[in-house]
């Protein structure tokens, strides 16, 4: 061969030095193949997917100030569904948490007045998805994040507890600026930065929100009998109140009302908490008492315009916001997490550049619709059962208890909560990228 | 110039030159160019990861490999080549598309030794390479034989010649002419000409004259609904040859 031309740096001799795609170095510049901002469950797991399958060579760095605080451990569980879980498992982090997991075995839905006695059982799910394999866990959420830190490590992902205060983009490239470091530049930005995603505003992408009027009171209990693996999801009529099954004798309970008296309730005294507390609970499981302070967090549902900017993407809250009714918010985001990993390995296994609008628009194909789709069912579910009627009391049992009696619709709704519908990622499937 | 330009016909490089800036608009002229690209340089990639024995999965699977793209266009598919690890030169006889293609991979970061030059006056020098692309282009040159003789020339001891081309069957009169020319618009009429597509039996008997042999023969197929292309047995339309010195 001929001399190499004279726009590229004089490594072509060495050999190994050679390295197209990392181009001309700038000086006092570093380079990295992808920056994630946020250290969350999703930025983690990206962080996590992306190694996999961009493979040892690829430099990801993730920014997150709060890396540098101990993990704050507020007794708060999540549920994870099935999809998400064989992510987790792909990904080599289920196998530390999975003893800490309690599967959700069997869910029940009733719908009725806080101070009915009898609640009817309109629907009733057995939830595996395959068998033996349950539709959803309740993971403490302080075990998974210590979990997905860790794998972090040892698969020597960058992390920085610094925080993003600037970015630039355009085609070549994006640069960021951390507080006190120079100037990183990298092929792709992901920002899983939250619901309030200041990476998104930067980026000067709207973001549409709305809230409900609503918030969530959650805590964990303890109660005297065996919950044997039985989620129950109540619709009373200020919204939905949830037992959801954790380890021993203990539920997580996620009890929805207006804000206001939302507000009111986790102030009160405990004996007159405790009263409100067992009315909704019912006595089914024996005696019960909260183990974690209860705390009321605003409802809302949000989405951003666009998923994606130039070689940017959202994932997570960052990109959208749903009413927690049906528990997928974490599991969105971990959708997110499988379409943008496995849209970047397919673009970059073929050399094509991985952070284009080509990728980006693939990826955002991928889960627009399916989160615009959850955030309608969400908001649409949480309408119909939010409300005082009589007549749409009557009417909502009547479709739920269609659907009981309709074994593969009810299958479909499973799947559908497990994250098993549509076109769905390799990582969700269980398989690596 | 006549005598180094055997093998280029002047009116399919103006055709071509003419085209100029639209090469990396994926909405434009070239999108099926764009669109095919995953397919081809999945197959390409593998191709090549099972002929040097090396891990498709990596990501710079053919770090080192000496690459020549032949009409290399805007650069299409010099540029993927080179993130995947190669040491890329792409040639093509249109100074256009090579101005075009190193603008390009400058912005892009990337080093790819571009040069508006012949392969034949590439193969009088002496040059050689692991790895001989030309995919594309035997449909456009004048003369398929020499041009063939010429690539493998190109190609060093123990490298590889990858060709892809049309076939000259009444199914890519259909879809490559009347379809991709004329009823979806996706390339300017007269881009092709289906007189000069070249069957895989007129193709391999032109390797074997030139001291090579096909290893393996792949078709591309268009997928309507997805817009997507994908690799198939069937050779009528679009193939790929990956062919290897004899002996």
């Amino acid at each position: 061969m001929t001399g190499l031309n004279m726009s590229e740096p004089q490594a072509g001799h060495t050999g190994t030095g050679f390295s197209a795609a990392t181009a001309v170095p700038r000086a006092d510049v570093a380079r990295a193949d992808v920056a994630i901002v946020g250290g969350g469950l999703a930025g983690l797991s990206l962080a996590l997917a992306l190694r996999q399958g961009l493979g040892p060579d690829a430099d990801i760095v993730l920014f997150d100030p709060y890396l540098s605080h101990a993990t704050v451990d507020d007794g708060r569980c999540s549920a994870i569904a099935a999809g998400a879980r064989r992510m987790l498992t792909t990904l080599g982090v289920w196998q530390h948490v999975g003893a800490k997991a309690q599967p959700i075995q069997t869910m029940v839905v009733t719908d009725s007045r806080t101070k009915d006695v009898a609640r009817p059982t309109f629907l009733t799910f057995d939830g595996d998805v395959e068998p033996g394999e349950a539709f959803a866990h309740m993971v403490p959420n302080a075990d998974l994040q210590y979990a997905l830190i860790d794998a972090a490590r040892s698969a020597g992902i960058d992390l920085r507890a610094q925080s993003v205060d600037d970015f630039t983009a355009d085609r070549s490239g994006v640069s960021l600026s951390a507080a006190g470091a120079p100037q990183l530049s990298a092929q792709l930005l992901v920002a899983c930065d939250g619901a309030k995603s200041r990476i998104r505003g930067m980026a000067g992408i709207a973001n549409v929100a709305w809230g409900y009027g609503q918030s969530g009171i959650t805590f964990a209990v303890e109660h005297e009998r065996p919950h044997e693996g039985r989620a129950e999801e109540h619709f009373l009529p200020p919204g939905p109140f949830a037992i959801l099954p954790l380890p021993g004798n203990r539920s997580s309970i996620v009890w929805t009302e207006r804000t206001e008296d939302a507000d009111r309730i986790v102030a009160l005294p405990s004996i007159i908490f405790q009263e409100e507390l067992e009315q909704r609970f019912g006595h089914r499981l024996g005696w019960v008492k909260p183990v974690t302070k209860p705390r009321a967090y605003p409802l809302g549902f949000a989405m951003a315009r666009s998923f994606i900017g130039e070689r940017l993407a959202l994932v997570g809250d960052a990109a959208h916001l749903i009413h927690p009714i049906a528990g997928q918010g974490l599991n969105m985001g971990l959708r997110d997490v499988a379409a943008l990993a496995e849209a970047v390995t397919d673009a970059a296994r073929v050399g094509l550049d991985f952070a284009g609008p080509a990728v980006l628009e693939r990826y955002q194909r991928w889960r627009r619709f399916d989160t615009l789709a959850m955030g309608v069912a969400t908001d649409g579910l949480n309408r119909l059962f939010s409300n005082r009627s009589d007549a749409l009391r009557a009417v909502r049992d009547l479709g739920l208890g269609l659907v009981d009696r309709m074994p593969r619709l009810k299958g479909l709704f499973i799947r559908d909560a497990a994250g098993l519908t549509g076109q769905v990622p390799k990582l969700l499937r269980g398989e690596a990228l | 110039m006549s005598e180094m330009n055997a093998t280029v016909d002047p009116a399919e490089v103006a055709r071509f030159d003419a085209l100029g800036a639209q090469w990396w608009d994926e909405k434009g002229k070239m999108a099926p160019l764009h669109a095919m690209n995953p397919a081809r340089l999945a197959f390409l990639r593998d191709a090549l990861v099972r002929h040097f024995s090396r891990d498709a999965r990596a990501l710079r699977p053919l770090k080192g490999l000496s690459i020549l793209d032949i009409g290399c266009g805007g650069g299409l598919l010099s540029e993927p080549l080179a993130r995947m690890g190669g040491q890329v030169r792409g040639i093509d006889p249109a100074p256009g598309n090579v101005d075009i293609a190193r603008t390009h991979a400058a912005a892009s970061g990337l080093a790819v030794d571009y040069e508006a030059v012949t392969a034949e006056e590439l193969a009088s020098r002496g040059d050689r390479f692991d790895v001989v692309v030309a995919l594309e282009v035997v449909e456009h040159v004048a003369d398929v034989s020499l041009f063939v003789r010429t690539a493998g020339q190109l190609v060093a001891d123990g490298g590889v010649l990858v060709l892809s081309t049309l076939n000259r069957t009444a199914k890519s009169f259909a879809l490559a002419i009347v379809g991709a020319e004329y009823v979806l618009r996706w390339l300017p009429p007269g881009t092709h000409r289906w007189e000069k597509f070249i069957t895989p039996e007129e193709l391999e008997a032109t390797l074997a004259a030139a001291g090579f042999t096909a290893r393996e023969k792949v078709g591309l197929a268009y997928e309507p609904f997805s817009g997507d292309f994908h690799l198939i047995e069937d050779l009528s339309v679009n193939y790929f040859m990956v062919a290897e010195r004899v002996g």
